[in-house]
């Protein structure tokens, strides 16, 4: 092949993802970049933002244990809305998959439904069943003398995972449809025919072959539970803030641009390493059932 | 005495009939071929046998005991599906371990069990190997030792070499029927390969549309196929329209040209089946013309143009002239090569 061939060649797959590698870089590189210069600027109440390179910020973040706090209160609402969505999607994309055609379309699509609807109206919805006293599910009981105050759930981290379990419960039940898809549909018989009751099938012979599913689920909802900011927002509003409210505020009301884009960065960087570090440990621990 | 047994059983989902009225008697240590195209109900007998499926009536009894009452787990068979159904998740030796652990038997036993299992089926070595990285022989053969090391009352094939190629399909027919008839356990084959059936078992159940066509040996099923579909499913064969002249003395049966002394009890129209090997060209019987001839090594495929409908005639290549295409010839076969269906009984 001539010199020149190879050079055109060489220059192909260049010229072919320029214009997505130009949007890329521009929409997501640059201000991400910019971000992360941001957090190390100065600022004042009436000074506003200075461009110089100080540790001021960060040095904020790691001494003030009111951060600590906050990114704990975060990655712990993500870490028990996954276990939640695990504990409660794996049986349900289960039994899902083992519906008959119409059932199962029908059910699908009740899974998916808070996909479909805003997250704003849903949160909302959630709120009006359970919001203080006028919250309608508190009223029925409180008028039927079940309770006799209203069931804390605004401004709880309960309710804060209650309802990101809930728009985050069809991303974990796809994730394991999907393993279990993989399954050879004469699995379970022939672990029953080998001797195997219910539970040695479900414990010894599906949990290990859809575990990768599960946890392929739980890594995105734990990533976007994390990040998640309408929810907690309605929720926990400003009285029980989590890393992505507490961004908002600095930007949008205390207008501290620079500690804003500190917290912001922190919390990406902090789930980056996460989702990469249990995606390779998974990969290594389940290579067999990935094949 | 019958070992296995199934009594006029039938499987309907909904209205639909899958198997109907089927009766079977296995002897211990037979080998039995369940034969028959898809959808036949091969399978659907198969897994009423392995407690998959309940029969709609009828009653299968294993050594006189009810085994439709016995929960499939409990049932004690060996089974080896087509796709193998092998735990991806576990070695090779922990798969065929996993039936004696679900049975309690103690460690030691068992690996010693597992070890002597997995070099039966010529895969020692393998034990720490996972399914996915081994070949679909190897696979193959580890559902085998699988569903053997149980020590099953009766082994259950469900089309288990269909997902090989030929070559590896041959050996393991061949291995499969030493390892059977070494260890003598009862085993039901259901396949659609009529050679995989023929080369294996010692007697064939040929159905289709869930009704039981012949139950026989491989050469019975072969040699005096009870029916026209038995006849055209296994192997090929030539039926030629005849007619039985009783008002002659004595009584002839004629299909076209060629005649024969008539069988005992029949008259009318009837059907004449012949299979192509056992033609020959003669001087006298069936006139017809060579359409086509094929040289296939060992023997020569002639498909004819005859006077009852196109034939096809299979010779031994043994060293003899053989006709060419065009040529004009006269098919003839000894009476007991064929076999005479319908007519009414004289």
């Amino acid at each position: 092949m001539s010199t020149a061939a190879e050079q055109r060649s060489a220059r192909a797959p260049w010229a072919l993802t320029a214009p997505a590698l130009m949007l890329f870089v521009g929409v997501l590189l640059i201000p991400l970049a910019m971000t992360v210069m941001l957090s190390f600027h100065d600022w004042g109440q009436y000074k506003g933002i200075e461009p110089v390179f100080i540790l001021k910020n960060w040095r904020e973040i790691a001494t003030d244990p009111y951060y600590a706090e906050m990114f704990w209160r975060t990655f712990r609402i993500a870490i028990v809305t996954t276990l939640l969505t695990a504990v409660l999607g794996a049986p349900e994309a289960y039994i899902l998959n083992r519906m008959s055609g119409r059932w199962k379309s029908i059910f699908l699509l009740v899974i998916l439904g808070p996909l479909l609807i805003s997250v704003v109206a849903r949160t909302l919805g959630w709120a009006l069943l359970f919001g203080g006293n006028n919250g309608l599910v508190n009223k029925l009981l409180m008028s039927a003398g079940l309770i006799h105050a209203p069931i804390p759930f605004m401004f709880t981290e309960t309710g804060m995972v209650v309802a990101l379990a809930h728009v985050m419960m069809p991303f974990m039940v796809l994730s394991v449809w999907a393993a279990l898809q993989r399954l050879d549909p004469q699995i379970e018989n022939a672990a029953l025919s080998l001797g195997a009751g219910p539970v040695t099938i479900i414990r010894r012979i599906i949990m290990p072959q859809i575990m990768p599913g599960v946890l392929s689920g739980a890594i995105i909802v734990f990533s976007l539970s994390a990040s998640a900011f309408a929810t907690p927002a309605i929720i926990g509003g400003r009285r029980l803030k989590v890393a992505a409210t507490l961004a908002y505020d600095e930007f949008l009301n205390t207008l501290d641009w620079p500690l804003g884009a500190a917290v912001a960065t922190l919390l990406l960087v902090a789930l980056v390493l996460i989702v990469v570090g249990s995606n390779a440990l998974i990969e290594r621990r389940y290579a067999e059932v990935f094949r | 005495m019958a070992y296995l047994e199934l009594d006029r059983v039938g499987k309907q989902f909904g209205t639909q009939t899958v198997v109907d009225d089927f009766s079977l008697a296995v002897g211990k240590g037979e080998f039995v071929s369940f034969l028959g195209p898809s959808g036949c109900g091969k399978t659907t007998t198969l897994q009423m046998i392995a407690g998959f499926l309940d029969p709609t009536h009828g009653a299968i009894r294993l050594e006189d005991k009810d085994l439709t009452a016995i929960h499939p787990a409990k049932r004690g068979l060996g089974i080896v599906f087509q796709s193998y159904a092998l735990f991806p998740h576990m070695t090779a030796a922990e798969n065929v371990a996993f039936g004696l652990e679900m049975r309690k038997v103690a460690r030691s036993e068992r690996t010693e069990r597992v070890r002597a299992a997995l070099a039966m089926v010529g895969l020692a070595g393998y034990e720490d190997r996972h399914p996915r990285r081994m070949s679909g022989g190897q696979q193959q053969r580890v559902a085998l030792a699988r569903a053997l090391v149980i020590k099953p009352s009766v082994l259950l094939l469900d089309e288990p070499l269909s997902n090989l190629d030929a070559k590896l399909r041959e050996e393991m027919q061949i291995e499969l029927r030493q390892i059977q008839r070494t260890i003598g356990t009862t085993t039901i084959l259901v396949t659609h390969d009529q050679n995989e059936a023929m080369s294996l078992s010692d007697r064939i159940v040929v159905m289709s549309q869930g009704r039981i066509e012949q139950i026989g040996t491989p050469q019975e099923t072969y040699e005096r196929p009870a029916s026209a579909f038995v006849s055209q499913f296994l192997g090929k064969t030539n039926d030629f329209a005849a007619t039985i002249d009783r008002t002659r003395a004595p009584a002839l049966l004629m299909a076209g040209s060629w005649s024969a002394p008539a069988p005992i009890g029949l008259s009318g129209s009837v059907t004449v089946s012949v299979r192509p090997e056992r033609i020959g060209f003669g001087n006298t019987g069936l006139s017809a013309k060579i359409i086509t001839r094929i040289f296939q090594g060992n023997h020569w495929l002639f498909q004819c143009d005859s006077e009852c409908g196109p034939a096809i005639v299979i010779r031994q290549n043994d060293g003899e002239r053989q006709p060419v295409e065009g040529e004009a010839v006269r098919l003839a076969w000894r009476p007991e090569d064929m076999s005479v269906r319908g007519g009414a009984s004289a």
